[in-house]
């Protein structure tokens, strides 16, 4: 009775708690510094889509984290599932008793996989003009490869081509924000783009250098979520 | 007449309702299949809430790697504890 009754206690301090971000959800007016980014995101950076103009560039630093944290998650899973795998060899399907995929999802992951593949390709080329970007449009990369993971149990990945993939974008991206750092000009920070030039707001070739910053996020994103999935499932047969 | 303000404010409740319910659900649901799919629809609410406020970056973010990806980890780890099941329960290890 008493573990209830804290319990309800609990659930109500939290719902006070957070009662006023649900009441002024919505349509407040931006504060100063939001206001701030709205303007000068498109202005100083050629931006269409401001989030990406904070992500990339005014906050560059954080996503450079944001990249670290999921390459040491994604080398943890690796190698805390790598380890227990080398104990046994790997069973064939039919060996395990698995059932094959159905031919529904056979054919739909045929044709579903490469659209995915590009749709992914496409979130992040146009991360500095449409919503999303190198996170999203990886993940996307991921999901593809992921059906067709689910279709056919034995397709194998190209693991050198993908260690290959993520090394290489993860080191293009620090430098190309080194460059920004170095070769833009007194105000210059971290991951400036501004050493291309900024060409016309709206058009795919503009906003600097952020289309490649951002491709090179989403491939690297990409190739370490198909890892962890693959390590997933090697582990799970 | 519904305004803008009152027509989001009811689909975000509605949203926000249907949310509490699916995890409600997951929580007290028996089969650790219903909770993983549930815990997905949950993510998938959310990123149309996060999308009916304006932040469609969010709401792909939220889409693609709360209900798809989490969702397929959860569900490998799950075929994979029934595997460590069925070879103890076949006596012993494999």
């Amino acid at each position: 009775m008493m573990k209830k009754l804290l319990l309800l206690a609990a659930i109500a301090l939290l719902a006070f708690a957070l009662w006023p971000f649900v009441r002024d959800v919505g349509l407040a007016e931006p504060g100063e510094l939001a206001t701030a980014y709205l303007e000068r995101g498109p202005a100083e950076l050629g931006t269409a889509n401001v989030v990406t103009s904070i992500v990339v560039s005014y906050r560059g630093f954080d996503t450079l984290g944001e990249v670290t944290v999921l390459f040491t998650a994604t080398a943890g899973v690796g190698g805390l599932l790598a380890r227990r795998k080398s104990g046994h060899g790997k069973k064939k399907a039919a060996e395990r008793g698995a059932t094959d995929a159905s031919e529904i999802l056979k054919t739909a992951s045929r044709l579903l996989s490469p659209l995915l593949v590009l749709f992914g390709v496409y979130i992040f080329l146009h991360g500095h003009l449409t919503p999303g970007g190198g996170f999203q449009g990886g993940v996307v990369i991921a999901t593809a490869v992921l059906i067709g993971l689910l279709a056919d149990p034995e397709a194998g990945l190209a693991h050198g081509v993908m260690h290959v993939v993520e090394g290489l974008s993860g080191f293009a991206y620090v430098a190309l924000g080194a460059v920004g750092l170095w070769f833009t000009g007194v105000q210059a920070g971290f991951l400036d783009p501004r050493f291309l030039p900024l060409g016309e707001l709206g058009r795919l070739a503009s906003a600097g250098a952020i289309p490649i910053i951002y491709s090179l996020v989403g491939l690297k994103v990409g190739a370490e979520l198909t890892g962890i999935l693959d390590a997933m499932k090697e582990d799970a047969e | 007449m519904l305004d803008g303000r009152t027509t989001l404010d009811l689909v975000i409740g509605f949203l926000g309702l249907l949310m509490i319910f699916a995890a409600i659900w997951s929580v007290l649901s028996k089969r650790l299949l219903s909770s993983v799919l549930l815990s997905g629809a949950v993510s998938l609410l959310a990123s149309l809430v996060f999308l009916a406020v304006g932040a469609p970056d969010v709401a792909m973010t939220e889409a693609a790697i709360g209900s798809a990806l989490t969702t397929m980890v959860f569900l490998y780890s799950l075929s994979r504890m029934k595997a460590e099941q069925d070879a103890h329960e076949d006596g012993g290890a494999s």
